[in-house]
């Protein structure tokens, strides 16, 4: 008994470390080829200062000022590191200098806009399912709007509809869900469409209106294609709402703290900010994981 | 509805539209209006009945048609229009529905060649009309949104700047860095199948990197090399880098057990079976990637220029007239990001028909 409990444990550990170990190479390479590129990149600024203070240098500690620099062309891991730690931790949450409020208007935008988009990429995609003239003449049109680089335009959005007093969250949100909806419509209708025909005629012996079949059938079917598309989708409106940020208007938001960084220099923010927005983008997916496992639990489906 | 009966409804509005104001002179004191009107109705009301295909698509699509220069004729008279012409928009529902109706006519054309853009181009052509009437009908501000006609006047009369522009982002930075980020996503992608190790280190990193919002390395490669085109480039490589891998490391999976039992029992090396077997059963993969980093590439490259960039390309002159309210101006770049991108995936889209021809998807 005991030893058949042992094996798999064995395997477990080795599957973890089969799986983990890579990764843990990669990132360490890169955090090794990140230390040397910082005092490559900043060596000739550094240079430069010790000439002009006219102090002796050497290896030493050419290395220690390339890695503690205040505005580095690339800053050091830990630099970033102990600026994340200050700004999230130990900066009071409403002041203006504090990550977690910049981060905390990013959300609100991204999740706004992703409810928005997801309502409406559903609700298009259901058009498109049930009319074949819908799906003829507006799904190209919904394909070609991918092209429109509307992530290009979100600064004039947000500045034509801050002119009609439209300020704060909406117009981040409206871009958000102009991003958003895309993905969902196109899995959208890939799922309504999902049921196989003979389920489909199963559904008609039961003289099954449209509006059960898309409930009892079709809806069922698509929840796998949905939470696809949903974790496109918030990843999405992330870029959105941080992107609708970086127009000066704003105030806050991690786009703004991005634009701020470019524009002072501020390196070391610039790279915390996007730490943040990484940070956020991996748990934004995770939540939608989370919620896939649970609606497939409350199916009756294996998770 | 089917087609007659929306033809019905569609006569009915109209003819009911007829009796409504619409601006100070109204319908009997513009007879072009009334006329084109009219004549619409005509179309409706013999497209009432039933006859075949090709009749009721010629009814319907004249009765668009023609319907369609009533109201920009009364738009063009004095008077109140928005709200105050109630006329002019019944009349415009009615023509909606027209429009509808021979939308599916058109979209129950056989599906090949001409046939299959029939549809979805009347619909274009009817939005970018109807963007102009209701524009043009409640007087919207020009900041708040252009007419098509204003943003089509931009680009006949500045095409010179616009088209330097898009010689600096698309030609210069786009299309380099596009070059560049698919190439090494490739070979990258092709490494990391050899080495396992990579592969299960690179995997789940570019998971997570899928989900970072990579537009913000923007203002740090902008930094480091200079405002002009090449660190556009540079962000154009970075985005399109990891779709690249991912798919093209799909890809490499996608050729089955089978096959490969057979270049194995053909005593085939493994650059023979990735050159002759896995590479062509990965382009449909490979492909995909190249047709999301087309549109990727360009909102990157656009996207970067608003961190800095010299004083041309398509990013900036959004940037610029933006703060200038020339909303036209920014509508035509957008125009003509809008075609730069269609056409760039419309190009991808037939080298991957001539190349994956033997592909199911294809084949039907």
């Amino acid at each position: 008994m005991r030893t058949e409990h042992a094996a798999p444990r064995v395997t477990a550990a080795a599957d973890i470390a089969h799986r983990v170990g890579p990764i843990a190479c990669i990132l360490a390479g890169v955090i090794l080829v990140w230390y040397a590129a910082a005092v490559w990149l900043n060596a000739a600024q550094v240079i430069d200062r010790f000439k002009a203070d006219a102090r002796p240098w050497t290896a030493r500690t050419l290395v220690d000022a390339t890695w503690s620099m205040e505005r580095p062309v690339l800053p050091a891991p830990h630099q970033i590191a102990q600026n994340f730690y200050e700004t999230v931790f130990d900066t009071p949450v409403e002041s203006k200098r504090s990550l977690i409020y910049h981060a905390g208007v990013t959300v609100s935008a991204t999740l706004l806009g992703f409810v928005f988009g997801t309502l409406l990429g559903i609700l298009l995609a259901a058009g498109i399912v049930h009319s074949p003239v819908l799906d003829r003449s507006l799904l190209p049109w919904i394909i070609a709007s991918q092209t429109v680089p509307i992530l290009a335009i979100a600064p004039m959005v947000v500045v034509v509809l801050g002119s009609l007093g439209f300020v704060g969250l909406f117009p981040k949100a409206v871009i958000s869900m102009y991003l958003c909806f895309f993905p969902v419509t196109i899995g959208m209708v890939k799922g309504l469409r999902s049921p196989d025909p003979l389920q489909l005629d199963l559904m008609r012996t039961y003289s099954a209106r449209a509006a059960q079949v898309l409930w009892k059938l079709r809806w069922p079917a698509a929840i796998d294609f949905l939470f696809a598309s949903l974790k496109v989708a918030i990843a999405t409106s992330l870029v959105g709402a941080i992107v609708g940020e970086l127009p000066t208007g704003a105030q806050a938001g991690l786009g703004a703290r991005l634009l701020s960084g470019s524009y002072y220099g501020q390196t070391i923010q610039i790279w915390s900010a996007l730490i943040m927005a990484a940070l956020i983008g991996v748990g934004l997916v995770a939540l939608v994981d989370v919620a896939e496992r649970l609606v497939a639990r409350q199916m009756g489906r294996p998770a | 509805m089917n087609p007659p009966a929306l033809r019905g409804t569609a006569l009915l509005l109209m003819l009911a539209a007829l009796w409504l104001p619409a601006g100070a002179n109204g319908w009997l004191g513009s007879p072009g209006a009334l006329a084109s009107a009219l004549a619409s109705t005509v179309c409706a009301a013999a497209g009432v009945r039933r006859w075949n295909r090709v009749g009721e698509l010629g009814l319907s699509l004249s009765a668009v048609l023609v319907g369609s220069a009533a109201p920009l004729i009364l738009l063009g008279t004095p008077g109140p229009f928005g709200t105050a012409a109630p006329g002019i928009w019944l009349y415009l529902a009615g023509w909606a529905l027209l429009l509808w109706s021979a939308l599916s006519m058109l979209s129950g054309l056989p599906q090949r060649g001409a046939g299959a853009l029939a549809a979805p181009a009347a619909f274009g052509v009817a939005l970018l009309y109807l963007w102009q009437v209701l524009v043009a009908g409640f007087s919207v501000p020009q900041v708040l949104l252009p007419a098509p006609s204003q943003v089509g006047h931009i680009l006949l009369t500045r095409l010179d700047i616009l088209w330097l522009d898009f010689r600096q982002t698309f030609l210069k930075a786009v299309l380099s860095g596009y070059a560049m980020g698919c190439a090494s996503g490739f070979l990258v992608a092709v490494l990391a199948d050899r080495v396992s190790f990579l592969k299960r280190g690179l995997l789940p990193l570019s998971g997570l990197v899928s989900a970072v919002p990579i537009v913000g390395i923007a203002p740090i490669l902008v930094m480091w090399f200079g405002f002009d085109w090449q660190s556009k480039a540079a962000v154009v490589v970075v985005v399109t880098f990891f779709p690249m891998l991912v798919n093209t490391l799909a890809g490499l999976t996608a050729a089955d057990a089978m096959q490969r039992d057979l270049m194995h029992s053909y005593a085939a090396s493994y650059v023979q079976t990735l050159t002759k077997l896995r590479l062509p059963a990965a382009l449909p993969f490979v492909f995909n990637a190249l047709k999301i980093n087309s549109t990727l590439g360009l909102i990157a490259a656009i996207v970067a220029e608003f961190f800095g960039s010299p004083i041309l390309g398509l990013g900036f002159r959004i940037s610029a007239e933006v703060a200038r309210l020339n909303v036209d101006v920014v509508w035509a770049v957008i125009a003509i990001a809008a075609l730069a991108g269609s056409m760039f995936y419309g190009v991808i889209a037939v080298v991957e028909r001539a190349c994956t021809f033997w592909h199911p998807s294809y084949r039907a």
